[in-house]
C-alpha cells in the first residue's frame, strides 16, 4: 500500500514538473491570469436591503421631509395670489364686446375695463402674469415652428427663414421675420393696471417690463441683426408676421427692448409646457420699505383686447402674484413632501414591527438547531 | 485473381440503392456493360456558415430573424419614408452598428471555421495511381481512389480494407472518433486482395465494389468508417479506397442557438410592440379626434397626416456586448485552466452563457469525458485473500492454494498481443516500468489492464510464440503453454475461455467472465468469500471479473474439441452451435479468484454529477460502450447508488419479451413507484429512485415509426414518461447520430426542458450540436468536439464550474438585464405616452433630441452592462458548496411573466410618478425666485433628470455586489449626465438649428423647488421596489434567489 501511493505520488509530480517545464514558455501565455478582476474576485461591498439596514432610512426620510414639507407649505399659504378672468365669455363681462367682436384681421383694438378689489395688501414686489388657457403652445408643429438662428441674428436665415416655419415661411413674397407660428401667435393685449383711490382717482400703477425674459435668452439666444441700432433698415426686405399689427422693429421705442430682443416676445417664444400656462407680464416693484406694494382696495385693469381666444374655446387671465424663494403659489410641493415624509415614517414603524417579528421568529427557529 | 470484389447481385430496381465504385477508376472497357458514371460528392469538409459570397446576405438574414433587430428595421425604413418627431438617425445608428458588430464577430467566427476546414482539406493523404503512390490533398479524394494510410495516420474518408503490410491482413483501428471506443478493434482485409503487397499490385487490380448507399447509422451500414482511426502497425501499408460521404453523414448541421431567456425576451418584446402599437393607434385616433372639433382649424395644426411612430428600444446594444464581453470571464477563469492541458475554457458561441444556467438535462459521453480512458488494475482476489500490486513486495503472499493458478490464468485467458515497440504511445507510457519495448494490444482495454497487473504481480506474459503461451514467472523461469482453443468473448455469455496444455502435459481450461455467468457453473472453491469482495468491489464502481478453471483429462480434452470442431465447421446456425457447444465445454469449474480493474474516472467526476443531481439537473450517460462497462462507470461516478432501482431496457430482454410488454411493464414500475415515492416523502425517509439502462438497439425500436401511427407515439411518450421519472439514464451502444436522436426527443418533450450535451470526441458532435448547449471537452481524441461546441473545458469537473457558478452568475444577470431594459424603456417613454394627452396628442417628444438618442446610449447602458458583468448576488464559494441554489433559478424562474409584470408595473408606477410629480409642480406657476416662467423644455428636463437619476439608483438598489467599477459607473455615469445637460444647455451650438436646450438645464438648477422636487420624486419612485425587496427578505420563505443566511455570512 505504502509503495503504491508512493509510487503515485512520484509518477504525479514527475508528470507535472515535466509538463510545466516543457509548456512553461507556451503556457504562459495561455494561462488566464489571476487578477482580482478576472476571476471575479473583487473586493466588493455587499449591502443588504434589509429591514434592518432600511429602517433608519425610513426613519431618517421621514423626519426630515416633514419639516421640509410643512416649510413648504407654509411658505406657499403666504404667497399672496390674485387672477382675474377677462376673456369675456359671459354676457356681464366687461370684454364681452370685444371678445364677441374681435378676429385677427380687426384693424382698430377694442379696450375693455374690469374692475376688481383686493383684500389683501401685497406687501413685496408683485408680478403680473397673463395666463391662456386651452392654448396648445406644445403641440409639436407649433413649438417646432421657428427659426432659432433667424431670431439669434442671423442675417441669411433673416432673408431665408427655415422650412420650419412653413406656413409662416414668407408673406407676399418677402420673408417673415420673425417667421414661425409661434411668433405670429404673439399675445399683444395690453394690460395697464390703476388703483382706485377712494376719491375715485385712478393712479397708475408703474409696470416694469424689464427682466421678465431669462437674462440669457435676452442677451445671447435672441439678437437683432446687425446690432440694436437702425432696425427699419436692417428688416427693410421682411414682412411683419401676419397677425401681427406692426413690424417686429416697432414693438417698442426703447432700442434695447426692441425686435427680436423684446421681451414680451421672447416670453412668449418660450413655449409653454401645458395647455393652461401663464407668462410674466409686468413686474410692479416695491417702491418702499413701508408702504405695500399693491395694498388693499379697488383696482381697474385696462385691457387693450387684442388677442381673440374664443375661436378655440381659451380663456385668457391677469394674474397677479407674490413670489417666495419658491415661487408662485403652489401647494403641491408641500403637500407631496408632508405626505412622502409621513408614508415613510409609517412604512418604518411597520417595518420595525416586520424586522422585530421576524427576528425573533428566526431566532426561534435557530434554536432548535 | 478475381476481377471483382463484391459481385453484383442487386438488381436493376434497386439501383439508386447501391452504388458500384469501381477501384483505380479503372472502368469496364465500353460496351462491356452498360455504365453510368456516378457522381459523388467530393471529400470536401465544410463546416463554415458562410461564404464569401453569400456572406452579407445570409448573414443579414441571419440578424433580422430576431424580432429585436427586425423589428428596429422596420422603425427605421417607416422613419426614412415619413415625417416623424424624431429623426431617423436615432434608430438607425444604433440598429447599423448592431448589425455591423455582430456580421463583424460572426464573420469572423466563420473564418476561422473556413481555416480550420481547409487545414483538414488540404492534409496529405497517399494516394495509388497506376502502381504509384501519389501525395495529394484531402479534398481531392475521389470515390474509388486507392489510398495508403501508414500508422498512427487518420483515415481522410470511409475506406475499404483492401490489404495491409501484416501477413495475416489484420490492421487494428480505433474508432474513438466515431462512437468513443479507443480500444483497438481488428480488421481483416477483403480475402481477395489481402495478398497484395506493392503499390503496383494494388494499381493492377481491376475491380468493382457493390454497396449500400451511405446510411447515417454507424452500426448497420456495412462499410462505415470514420476518419479518426489509427492503425497501429508498424509500417502498414494498409489500403483502402476511399468514398464520400463519410463521419459528416453522422454529423449535425451547424445551425444558430437561441437561448431561452432570448426566447422570453422576444415574447416580452412582441408584448410591448402590441401596446405600443396600440399606444400608436390610440393616439393617432385621440388626434384626429381632437382636430376634429371645428375650432382646431389653425393652420399649424392640421399641416400633414403622420402617423406616430414608436420609441426604439436602442440598447439591445448593452444586450450583446454582456454576452459578448461576459463570456470572458468563462475564458479568464483560472479555476478552469488545465495545468497539464495548457489550456483553459472556451467560449465559442457567447449568446448562450445565460443558458447555462438553465440546463435540467445533462447528456454526457462516457469514455474520455466522464472516465480518463485509462484502465488500471487494482486488485485481486485468490481464494477470498487479496492481492494489490506494488504491496506484493512486501512478502506478505499467503500461499493460497490457487494462486499459482490464478495468476496464470490471467496470464493465459485472454487475447492479448504483444507489440514490441520503440517509440511509446503517449497513452500507454507509464504501464509498462520494466521493458519500455513491448506493451500490450488488445481489444478490450480490461484485458490489458489485466495482464499489466499480473505483470507487476510478478507474471510476465511474453506473448504467444509458434502456438506457444510464454510467461516469465515469479521465480524469472519462462513458463509455456500450447495454446488448443480460444473460446471467445461474447455479451451474452459475457465469459471467455482458453484451453491449453501446460509443459507437464495436462489439460486446463482457463475461464474468465461476469461474475454472474461464471457462479452458477462453479462445483468448488471458495465462492462465498470471493462473491463478498466481488460485491464490494463492484459497488465502489470498479469491474470485476471472476477467473475459474477446469482441469480437463484426455477423453475430455478429446471430447471438446469435438465438439468445437463440430460447431465450427458447420454451416448453418453456426453461432447457435457454438454457443452449445460453449456451454457444454464451460462447466464444473473450480473457482479461483476475481479481478477488480477501474476504469479511472475523471477527477471529481463523481463529486461533479453529484452536484448536478442536488442542482437539480437529470443527467444521461449517452456511450457507445458495452452496457455491461457503462454501468460500472455509472455506479463509480455516483450516477448509480446503491439505492438505484435499474430498469433495463435493452436488446437481451426485449428478446424475451416483446417491447411492448417491457415498456409497459416499466411504465408501472415507475408510476406506481411515483405514488409510494409521494407517501414515502410524506414521511421523510430517502426515496427511491430510478436508474435506466437502454441500448441504442432498443432505442431505435422505440423511437422508429410503427406502421400504426398510434403505437409508435405511445412508445415514444411512455419512454419519456419513464426517463422523467428516472433521477439517471444509461444510454449504451449509441451511435453518434442516435445521441442526437436522445437529445432531440428529450428537447422535444413537452416541457421543453432545456439539454446540454458534454462530449470529446467527435462521435459526439451531434449531439453537442442538438443540445440547447454543447460543451466540448479538450481531450485526448482531438479538437473536433471542442471545436464544435459552444464551450469547451478541459476536464468533465469543470463543468460544475460553468453550470453552477458562471451559468448562474450569467443567468441572474441577464435576467435583470433584461427585466431592466424593459423597465427603464418604460419609464422612458410612458411620460411621452402621458405628455401627449396634454399637447393635443401632436407627438411633441417630452425630451430633447439630444436626451432621446443618448437615453439608452449613454446615459443608463454603462451601469446596466457593468452589473450584468460584475454581479454577483451571493459568492462564488455558496454557488460551488450549496449545488441546490441551482433550482432557484431552474426554469427561467427570474423572467417569467409575474415578476416581468411585476417590472412593467414599476416602470408604469415611476412614469406616473415623473411625469405627474413634474405636472403638478408646473401646474400653473413659477417656481423661480424672479418670476419668470419655465417652457416646455424645463418640464421635458426635469422629468428626464428623475428619470435618469432614478432608473439608474433603482440599479444601484439592485446592485449586491459594489465593486470599485460599480461605484464608477454608477456615479460616473450620473455625473457625466449633469456635465452632459451642462454643456448641452451652455453654449449656443452652432451646428443646430434650433436652440431649445440653451440654458435649460441650468436655469432649471437654480431654481429651489425643482431640487426639492426632484428629490422627492427620486424618493417616491424607488420607494415601491425598496418596501417590495425588505419584505420579500424578511419573508423567510420567499423564493429570492440569494437567502440572507448565505449572505449575511460572508
Amino acid at each position: 500500500m505504502m509503495a503504491s501511493s508512493y509510487n503515485a505520488k512520484e509518477e504525479d509530480g514527475h508528470h507535472s514538473g515535466s509538463a510545466s517545464h516543457g509548456g512553461a514558455a507556451v503556457v504562459k501565455s495561455k494561462k488566464p491570469d489571476n487578477t482580482a478582476f478576472k476571476q471575479q474576485r473583487l473586493p466588493a461591498w455587499q449591502p443588504i436591503l434589509t429591514a434592518g439596514t432600511v429602517l433608519p432610512a425610513f426613519f431618517v426620510i421621514g423626519l426630515i421631509f416633514i419639516p421640509i414639507g410643512i416649510g413648504l407649505y407654509v411658505t406657499s399659504n403666504n404667497i399672496k395670489e390674485f387672477e382675474i378672468d377677462y376673456t369675456g365669455v359671459d354676457m356681464n363681462s366687461a370684454c364681452y364686446s370685444c371678445a364677441k367682436n374681435f378676429s385677427w384681421n380687426s384693424t382698430t383694438s377694442c379696450l375693455c375695463t374690469v374692475d376688481f378689489t383686493l383684500e389683501q395688501p401685497f406687501e413685496s414686489n408683485v408680478f403680473m402674469y397673463y395666463g391662456l388657457s386651452n392654448f396648445y403652445q406644445n403641440h409639436r408643429r407649433y413649438v417646432k415652428s421657428r427659426d432659432d438662428s433667424q431670431l439669434n441674428g442671423d442675417m441669411s436665415a433673416l432673408t431665408n427663414p427655415s422650412k420650419e416655419c412653413e406656413p409662416y415661411r414668407m408673406s407676399e413674397g418677402l420673408p417673415i421675420a420673425p417667421c414661425g407660428a409661434i411668433a405670429n401667435s404673439l399675445f399683444n393685449d395690453t394690460l395697464k393696471l390703476y388703483y382706485l383711490e377712494a376719491n375715485g382717482t385712478r393712479n397708475e400703477i408703474p409696470l416694469v417690463k424689464k427682466g421678465i425674459a431669462w437674462w440669457t435668452d435676452k442677451h445671447v439666444k435672441f439678437r437683432n441683426p446687425g446690432g440694436n441700432a437702425n432696425l427699419t433698415a436692417v428688416f427693410q426686405a421682411t414682412s411683419k408676421p401676419v397677425n401681427w399689427r406692426n413690424p417686429v422693429y416697432e414693438l417698442d421705442q426703447d432700442p434695447e427692448n426692441n425686435g427680436f430682443i423684446n421681451e414680451d416676445f421672447i416670453v412668449w417664444m418660450r413655449t409653454a409646457a401645458l395647455p393652461t400656462f401663464r407668462k410674466l407680464y409686468r413686474i410692479i416693484q416695491k417702491k418702499s420699505s413701508t408702504m405695500p406694494t399693491l395694498p388693499s382696495g379697488k383696482y381697474v385693469l385696462d385691457i387693450t383686447y387684442n388677442y381673440p381666444v374664443l375661436s378655440f374655446d381659451g380663456r385668457k387671465r391677469m394674474i397677479l402674484s407674490t413670489i417666495s424663494w419658491m415661487g408662485g403659489k403652489n401647494p403641491f410641493l408641500g403637500i407631496a413632501y408632508i405626505t412622502v415624509g409621513s408614508i415613510c415614517f409609517f412604512l418604518g414603524v411597520v417595518l420595525l414591527i416586520i424586522h422585530h417579528k421576524y427576528d425573533t421568529r428566526s431566532t426561534g427557529a435557530d434554536i432548535p438547531n | 485473381m478475381h476481377p471483382l470484389l463484391f459481385l453484383q447481385c442487386a438488381g436493376a430496381e434497386n439501383w439508386v440503392d447501391n452504388r458500384t465504385v469501381y477501384i483505380g477508376h479503372k472502368e469496364p472497357p465500353p460496351g462491356a456493360e452498360a455504365y453510368i458514371p456516378q457522381r459523388y460528392p467530393d471529400n470536401r469538409i465544410v463546416s463554415s456558415k458562410y461564404t464569401f459570397w453569400n456572406f452579407v446576405p445570409k448573414n443579414l438574414f441571419e440578424q433580422f430573424r430576431r424580432i429585436a433587430n427586425f423589428y428596429f428595421l422596420v422603425i427605421f425604413l417607416v422613419q426614412l419614408i415619413i415625417d416623424t418627431p424624431t429623426s431617423p438617425i436615432t434608430s438607425g445608428l444604433p440598429l447599423f452598428f448592431v448589425i455591423t458588430v455582430t456580421a463583424i464577430k460572426q464573420g469572423y467566427e466563420d473564418w476561422l471555421r473556413h481555416k480550420a476546414d481547409c487545414s483538414i482539406n488540404e492534409s496529405p493523404v497517399d494516394v495509388v495511381q497506376q502502381g504509384k503512390v501519389v501525395r495529394t490533398q484531402s479534398y481531392k479524394l475521389r470515390v474509388g481512389d486507392v489510398v495508403v494510410v501508414r500508422e498512427d495516420e487518420t483515415f481522410p474518408c470511409d475506406l475499404i480494407f483492401l490489404s495491409s503490410s501484416r501477413h495475416d491482413g489484420t490492421c487494428y483501428v480505433t474508432t474513438t472518433s466515431l462512437d468513443g471506443e479507443s480500444s483497438h478493434k481488428t480488421y481483416y482485409a477483403v480475402p481477395d486482395t489481402m495478398a497484395f503487397r506493392t503499390e503496383q499490385e494494388v494499381g493492377s487490380l481491376h475491380a468493382t465494389i457493390e454497396c449500400e448507399q451511405p446510411q447515417p447509422d454507424l452500426y448497420k451500414s456495412v462499410y462505415t468508417c470514420s476518419p479518426k482511426i489509427f492503425v497501429f502497425l508498424p509500417s502498414a501499408v494498409a489500403v483502402y479506397t476511399g468514398w464520400t460521404p463519410r463521419w459528416r453523414f453522422n454529423y449535425q448541421s451547424k445551425s444558430q442557438k437561441r437561448s431561452a431567456v432570448e426566447k422570453s425576451m422576444n415574447a416580452f418584446l412582441i408584448v410591448y410592440l402590441c401596446i405600443l402599437i396600440s399606444k400608436a393607434v390610440i393616439n393617432t385616433v385621440l388626434k384626429y379626434a381632437w382636430q376634429w372639433s371645428p375650432d382646431r382649424d389653425e393652420p399649424w395644426y392640421n399641416h400633414r397626416t403622420e402617423i406616430e411612430v414608436i420609441r426604439a428600444f436602442t440598447d439591445f446594444l448593452a444586450f450583446m456586448m454582456q454576452k459578448f464581453l461576459g463570456s470572458y470571464f468563462i475564458t479568464w477563469d483560472e479555476e478552469m485552466y488545465d495545468e497539464e492541458l495548457g489550456e483553459g475554457a472556451q467560449v465559442n458561441t457567447s449568446d448562450l452563457n445565460e443558458e447555462l444556467g438553465q440546463v435540467e438535462y445533462v447528456f454526457t459521453d462516457k469514455t474520455g469525458t466522464l472516465t480518463e480512458n485509462n484502465m488500471e488494475f487494482i486488485e485481486c482476489c485468490v481464494d477470498g485473500n487479496v492481492y494489490i500490486p506494488h504491496a506484493i513486495c512486501n512478502g506478505q503472499i499467503l500461499s493460497a492454494e490457487h494462486e499459482d493458478l490464478f495468476f496464470r490464468a490471467l496470464c493465459l485467458c485472454h487475447t492479448v498481443q504483444v507489440k514490441e515497440e520503440e517509440t511509446v504511445d503517449g497513452i500507454k507510457r507509464g504501464i509498462h516500468q520494466g521493458k519500455p519495448t513491448s506493451f500490450y494490444i488488445s481489444s478490450s482495454p480490461d484485458e490489458v489492464a489485466l495482464v499489466e497487473g499480473m505483470k507487476r504481480l510478478g507474471y510476465t506474459y511474453l506473448g504467444l510464440k509458434d502456438n506457444y503461451m510464454e510467461i516469465l514467472n515469479k521465480d524469472d523461469e519462462i513458463e509455456r503453454f500450447e495454446l488448443l482453443h480460444v473460446l471467445n468473448f461474447d455479451s451474452v455469455r459475457r465469459r471467455m475461455s482458453v484451453i491449453v496444455k501446460s509443459s507437464s502435459g495436462e489439460y486446463l481450461l482457463f475461464c474468465k467472465g461476469a461474475d454472474s455467468s461464471i457462479f452458477p457453473r462453479v462445483v468448488s472453491g471458495k465462492l462465498e468469500q470471493v462473491k463478498a469482495r466481488v460485491e464490494l468491489n463492484a459497488v465502489e464502481g470498479l469491474r470485476t471479473l471472476c477467473v475459474a478453471y477446469r482441469s480437463l483429462s484426455e477423453s475430455e480434452y478429446v471430447e471438446a474439441c469435438h465438439h468445437l470442431t463440430e460447431a465450427k465447421l458447420a454451416l448453418q446456425d453456426r453461432e447457435q452451435r457454438l454457443a452449445q457447444a460453449y456451454d457444454i465445454i464451460e462447466r464444473d469449474f473450480v473457482l479461483l479468484g476475481a479481478t477488480a480493474v477501474e476504469d479511472r474516472l475523471q477527477e471529481k467526476a463523481a463529486d461533479t454529477i453529484e452536484s448536478l443531481h442536488k442542482a437539480g439537473m437529470k443527467v444521461w450517460v449517452l456511450t457507445g460502450d458495452k452496457m455491461e462497462t457503462a454501468a460500472a462507470t455509472c455506479y463509480a461516478s455516483k450516477l448509480f447508488r446503491r439505492t438505484t432501482q435499474i430498469l433495463e431496457l435493452t436488446k437481451k430482454r426485449t428478446e424475451e419479451q416483446s417491447l411492448h410488454d417491457v415498456m409497459f411493464e416499466l411504465n408501472r414500475t415507475v408510476l406506481s413507484n411515483r405514488s409510494l415515492k409521494i407517501l414515502i416523502q410524506q414521511l421523510s425517509v430517502d426515496c427511491l429512485d430510478f436508474g435506466l439502462i437502454i441500448d441504442g438497439a432498443t432505442l431505435s425500436a422505440v423511437l422508429k415509426p410503427n406502421a400504426d401511427g398510434s403505437g409508435h407515439r405511445n412508445y415514444r411518450e411512455i419512454f419519456l414518461e419513464i426517463c422523467r421519472n428516472c433521477s439517471a439514464v444509461l444510454c449504451c451502444r449509441m451511435a453518434p447520430l442516435q445521441k442526437a436522436q436522445i437529445v432531440k426527443l428529450i428537447k422535444a418533450s413537452k416541457e421543453h426542458p432545456i439539454t446540454l450535451a458534454i462530449g470529446d470526441g467527435a462521435n459526439d458532435v451531434s449531439m453537442i450540436l442538438e443540445a440547447h448547449v454543447g460543451i466540448g471537452i479538450m481531450g485526448k481524441e482531438g479538437r473536433q468536439a471542442a471545436r464544435n461546441s459552444d464551450y469547451a473545458i478541459p476536464k468533465f469537473k469543470h463543468l460544475k464550474k460553468i453550470l453552477l457558478v458562471h451559468g448562474h452568475y450569467y443567468y441572474i444577470r441577464i435576467a435583470e438585464l433584461v427585466q431592466y431594459f424593459f423597465y427603464k424603456n418604460v419609464c422612458f417613454i410612458f411620460p411621452q405616452f402621458l405628455y401627449q394627452f396634454f399637447c393635443g396628442f401632436s407627438q411633441q417628444p417630452l425630451y430633447d433630441t439630444a436626451y432621446l438618442t443618448l437615453y439608452n446610449i449613454s446615459f443608463t447602458s454603462l451601469p446596466i452592462l457593468l452589473y450584468s458583468l460584475v454581479e454577483k448576488h451571493v459568492t462564488m464559494e455558496t454557488l460551488k458548496r450549496d449545488p441546490s441554489l441551482y433550482r432557484d433559478i431552474a426554469k427561467n424562474s427570474l423572467l417569467r411573466w409575474p415578476v416581468f409584470l411585476y417590472w412593467t408595473c414599476l416602470g408604469v408606477f415611476d412614469a406616473v410618478v415623473f411625469f405627474f410629480g413634474a405636472y403638478f409642480l408646473f401646474d400653473n406657476t413659477t417656481f423661480t425666485s424672479n418670476g419668470q416662467m419655465f417652457g416646455n423644455w424645463t418640464f421635458g428636463t426635469l422629468v428626464f433628470t428623475v428619470l435618469v437619476f432614478t432608473v439608474t439608483l433603482k440599479l444601484a438598489l439592485d446592485t449586491h455586489h459594489w465593486t470599485w467599477i460599480n461605484h464608477f459607473v454608477i456615479w460616473g455615469s450620473l455625473l457625466f449626465y449633469v456635465i452632459f445637460s451642462l454643456l448641452w444647455g451652455g453654449i449656443i451650438w452652432p451646428f443646430l438649428n434650433y436652440q431649445r436646450m440653451y440654458y435649460v438645464f441650468m436655469q432649471m438648477l437654480s431654481s429651489g423647488p425643482a431640487w426639492l422636487s426632484i428629490i422627492l420624486l427620486i424618493t417616491v419612485s424607488l420607494l415601491p421596489d425598496v418596501i417590495k425587496k425588505v419584505l420579500c427578505r424578511a419573508m423567510p420563505d420567499s423564493l429570492t434567489t440569494s437567502p440572507n443566511v448565505t449572505l449575511t455570512k460572508n
